[in-house]
């Protein structure tokens, strides 16, 4: 990449794998588990947070030495939670039926550590470029296990993906359903994404031995 | 010399050194170790062994076990006579050589029940074995008590498919991914069940499942049905119940599998207690508290505080001792909360563990319709709280032996009045 020097591109690079905000740092856990029974949810989820988490890291990064560092969480939370309401205002315009689906946790976006996290950890110190890629690094890498495991939930919970039935029809017994198949009713329900977490951080570890801690 | 002359066992071991050192070795060494003693002496260390190791303690589970198999097997048969008869309204009395101990019961057990078996072994041993050659490690035998567990836990109708995810799901995250043998948190045949229970609702609870071909014949003209007794009790179906109560203590009765004849579970716990494979104090201890929350159920109903009309009443008023008879509690208490890895360690805790259970399995039973077989359950959730009892029971006892050890009189050598102040200090 030429547009980006090597020590910008790992800010994107890194959160996608070895320093994954939710396999590796364990962070944004409640949404992760809860929204991702369906891909679709998934998808907006991780858009509405790259969408915050990008702009908001510029801003705080913009701000960062006018802000007074004793009322900085507060000046946090304003501007995550103007964004959050864009965001949730946004997607009940043009999208009511999927904002219905994810209820409340558009507007917990605001409560996600990852995004609170960034913000202290990331975009206090360093410049708006950085911070912006930073940003999108981190909401890429969230987003991407909230897309593997919801995949993993819609497809064996529902046998659809984004609604699309692809494994054939459960009541006319079409499909994979023909020979006795039927959808897996577990998958439906949050404790199933913790387990499929759990497989994705097993499946990390194994393969990157250096990420296991030592006790 | 030629290869002829040598025997199965040699050639065995000879492959197993040809394999030394290699991925596949563990996979030799199970088959060789499952077959045969093996011909290595200790090198090292206690050369004094028990000879109840643990596959001779998988072993007398097994053996406790072989009995229960059995009598589901004819049993399987006789629930699938008796709902035909019942359903063309042929009056039926039970004999138990005349219609139980036959071979056409026996056949439709060697149809269902077999098949469960040899999918849940396959499966389960399939699995282990991958796990130890990507490990590195001997084949445990961890699976050979869970193996036979599973079939007896389920329902006879259960797909074997379902069967085969739900066992791969229960060892890979209910035991391989804590360690394998011995570091698991929870019960790896309640993992299954549970996983199952979840999963595929249809196929694991309500009137239909619990007789062979119920579900294909539903709404045909052949519908049999095959409720059990705690189901017809959480419906109000008081009528409908029609079991006495040497059915159901001898397990003439529908349900999973295995669980049905309390009178063959009781003697395989017998078994395993003075073979002293399983805990007394836990059986004795889970019985206790189921007996306690069926009493009180009981008392709840004698004083009038609920009505006839409310939901619990048909479970609530069921008399506190038959729950032992019924459903899954036996097996439950006998065969899965004595797991000797995931339950309590300590001796104190066991009392407190089992009781626990047994209370649980009782409450869940009657409070929540959607369970009616909530032993599974509690013994999964007394699981989780068994190292924390232990903990507590332990430092317990640290804090004991310390007040005893602060209370004691140090006497002073010289003089009688010197340790009176002494002790008064320290009190």
């Amino acid at each position: 990449m030429a547009l980006l020097s090597k020590k910008d591109a790992n800010l994107i690079k890194d959160p996608l794998a070895d320093n994954n905000p939710i396999t590796i740092q364990v962070l944004g856990i409640c949404s992760a588990l809860a929204i991702t029974a369906e891909l679709k949810a998934s998808v907006v989820m991780a858009i509405s947070v790259l969408f915050v988490l990008g702009i908001g890291n510029v801003v705080i990064s913009l701000m960062r030495n006018i802000i007074p560092s004793k009322i900085r969480i507060i000046v946090q939370l304003i501007v995550v939670a103007t964004l959050v309401i864009i965001v949730d205002q946004v997607l009940k315009a043009f999208a009511y039926e999927l904002s219905k689906t994810l209820s409340v946790f558009v507007g917990l976006i605001i409560t996600n550590c990852i995004i609170m996290g960034r913000f202290e950890a990331f975009a206090l110190g360093n410049g708006p470029w950085r911070s912006f890629l930073d940003g999108i690094g981190n909401a890429l890498g969230y987003g991407i296990i909230l897309v593997i495991v919801g995949f993993f939930r819609e497809l064996l919970g529902s046998g659809t993906l984004f609604g699309f039935p692809v494994l054939g029809n459960p009541i006319n017994k079409t499909g994979l359903y023909a020979f006795g198949y039927e959808n897996n009713g577990f998958m439906i329900i949050p404790p199933a994404a913790l387990i499929v977490v759990g497989i994705i951080i097993w499946v990390q570890r194994s393969r990157n031995k250096a990420l296991i801690e030592d006790n | 010399m030629s290869d002829k002359r040598l025997t199965f066992k040699k050639r065995l071991h000879i492959l197993k050194h040809h394999y030394r050192d290699k991925k596949m070795a563990p996979a030799f060494n199970a088959i060789h170790t499952f077959l045969f003693s093996p011909d290595d002496t200790t090198h090292s260390g206690a050369h004094v062994r028990g000879a109840d190791d643990l596959k001779r303690t998988m072993n007398m589970v097994i053996m406790a076990l072989i009995p229960v198999l059995l009598f589901s097997m004819f049993n399987a048969g006789y629930q699938y006579y008796a709902a035909i008869d019942a359903a063309n309204n042929v009056p039926r009395e039970l004999s138990v050589w005349g219609n139980f101990l036959t071979w056409d019961n026996f056949w439709i057990g060697i149809i269902k029940v077999l098949p469960l078996v040899v999918v849940s072994y396959g499966v389960g041993l399939l699995v282990e074995f991958i796990f130890a050659v990507i490990k590195g490690h001997e084949v445990e035998e961890g699976y050979l008590v869970t193996g036979m567990l599973v079939p007896l836990i389920v329902p006879i109708d259960t797909p074997l498919w379902m069967l085969a995810v739900a066992v791969i799901f229960g060892v890979v995250i209910g035991k391989e991914v804590f360690g394998g043998t011995g570091m698991n948190i929870l019960n790896p045949a309640l993992t299954i069940r549970a996983f199952l229970f979840f999963a595929y609702p249809t196929w694991m609870s309500g009137d239909k499942v619990w007789v062979y071909q119920a579900v294909e014949r539903t709404g045909t003209a052949d519908a049999i049905s095959g409720e059990t007794v705690l189901g017809a009790l959480a419906q109000n179906n008081l009528a409908e119940l029609n079991y006495s109560i040497s059915d159901m203590f001898f397990g003439f009765i529908p349900g999973s599998v295995g669980e049905t004849s309390t009178f063959l579970i009781l003697l395989g716990g017998l078994f395993l207690i003075f073979s002293k494979i399983a805990s007394w104090r836990i059986m004795l201890s889970a019985v206790i508290g189921s007996l306690v929350m069926g009493y009180i159920f009981n008392l709840v109903v004698d004083f009038g505080i609920i009505s006839e009309a409310s939901n619990f009443y048909g479970l609530m008023s069921f008399e506190y001792w038959k729950h032992l008879l019924v459903g899954g509690l036996a097996f439950g208490i006998v065969y899965m909360a004595t797991d000797p890895v995931t339950g309590s360690q300590t001796n104190k805790g066991k009392w407190i563990y089992g009781f626990l259970i047994g209370f649980m399995s009782v409450m869940i039973r009657v409070f929540n319709p959607a369970y009616p077989e909530g032993v599974f359950l509690a013994i999964l959730l007394m699981n989780v709280f068994a190292p924390t009892i232990d903990h507590y029971v332990v430092k317990a006892n640290i804090n004991k032996r310390l007040k005893r050890f602060k209370n004691a009189t140090i006497l002073p050598k010289d003089s009688d009045g010197k340790a009176e102040e002494l002790k008064a200090e320290t009190v």
